[in-house]
């Protein structure tokens, strides 16, 4: 089975989707980005899905459940690039995604992903605890 | 009116669910439907698959061409011969799951498409046929 690459970029994490994932394939991303984002003790996530041709409503509540864990874990987590006709697709769907964050880009993702973490620096809050 | 072509899939794994929409998706580039009616059409074929996989306990999909007085269409029909849904109506609404769903499958793909058909007998499975019309003349 294809593993989908997590690469560390600075202190964030870059998933970036490039084949049609299967459910199981899913599940497994979903498994390696949360053992990642502890093993790493990264910032922020960014994941790229402008190559997915679609989102159903499994990779939906996938990409939520990855907001929501990375969310758990202390860090952040920016859903970057999706194509317009999937955000048409989506919407109709019924989708709302309403827990994750989207940016344009990665480069607005990043952006977004840094002003959260300045913010957070100066209200000196929401840090992971100390193992 | 009988399809131009037609190509019956099985649908037993993730992997056959990945096969079908594919397969969709191919058909509708070739046929030229804007990306708009492709994405539409290939995720609620995605839901509907995943349906007959996992509700359904296996089935097929059978995809066909039409030509109907000038449009072109692409219909698909998922069958199963699994439970079968006792409640359409109640399927049918956003919200709904006897699985661990988000319970959007069956009421989110009928929005995505032009036309949608179930049947679905207790004990006799359930038969969910799909149709997108093309708009666009490119």
């Amino acid at each position: 089975m294809d593993q989908i690459p997590i690469l560390k970029v600075g202190e964030f994490l870059l998933v970036s989707i490039q084949v049609d994932m299967h459910d199981r394939q899913a599940l497994s991303l979903q498994d390696d980005l949360t053992t990642q984002v502890v093993k790493t003790r990264a910032k922020g996530v960014l994941i790229d899905i402008s190559s997915l041709e679609i989102v159903d409503s499994f990779i939906g509540r996938m990409l939520g459940n990855m907001a929501s864990i990375t969310q758990v874990l202390g860090a952040h987590a920016v859903v970057v690039g999706m194509r317009p006709a999937v955000a048409i697709t989506i919407v109709e769907l019924g989708l709302s995604l309403t827990n994750v964050r989207t940016a344009l880009n990665v480069d607005k993702g990043m952006a977004l992903l840094r002003m959260q973490m300045n913010q957070e620096m100066n209200e000196g809050g929401h840090e992971p605890f100390e193992k | 009116m009988s399809p131009l072509r037609s190509e019956t899939l099985p649908l037993r794994t993730d992997e056959d669910v990945l096969r079908v929409r594919q397969t969709v998706r191919v058909w509708m580039v070739e046929q030229t439907f804007n990306v708009v009616e492709q994405t539409m059409m290939v995720t609620a074929t995605s839901e509907l698959a995943r349906n007959t996989v996992v509700y359904g306990g296996g089935g097929s999909a059978r995809l066909e061409l039409l030509a109907d007085s000038g449009r072109q269409g692409i219909r698909v029909i998922f069958e199963d011969e699994g439970q079968g849904i006792p409640d359409i109506e109640q399927a049918l609404k956003d919200g709904f799951t006897t699985g661990a769903g988000l319970g959007l499958g069956l009421g989110g793909s009928k929005r995505l498409v032009d036309e949608f058909e179930i049947e679905s007998a207790a004990g006799k499975g359930t038969r969910v046929t799909i149709t997108k019309w093309k708009k666009s003349h490119p």
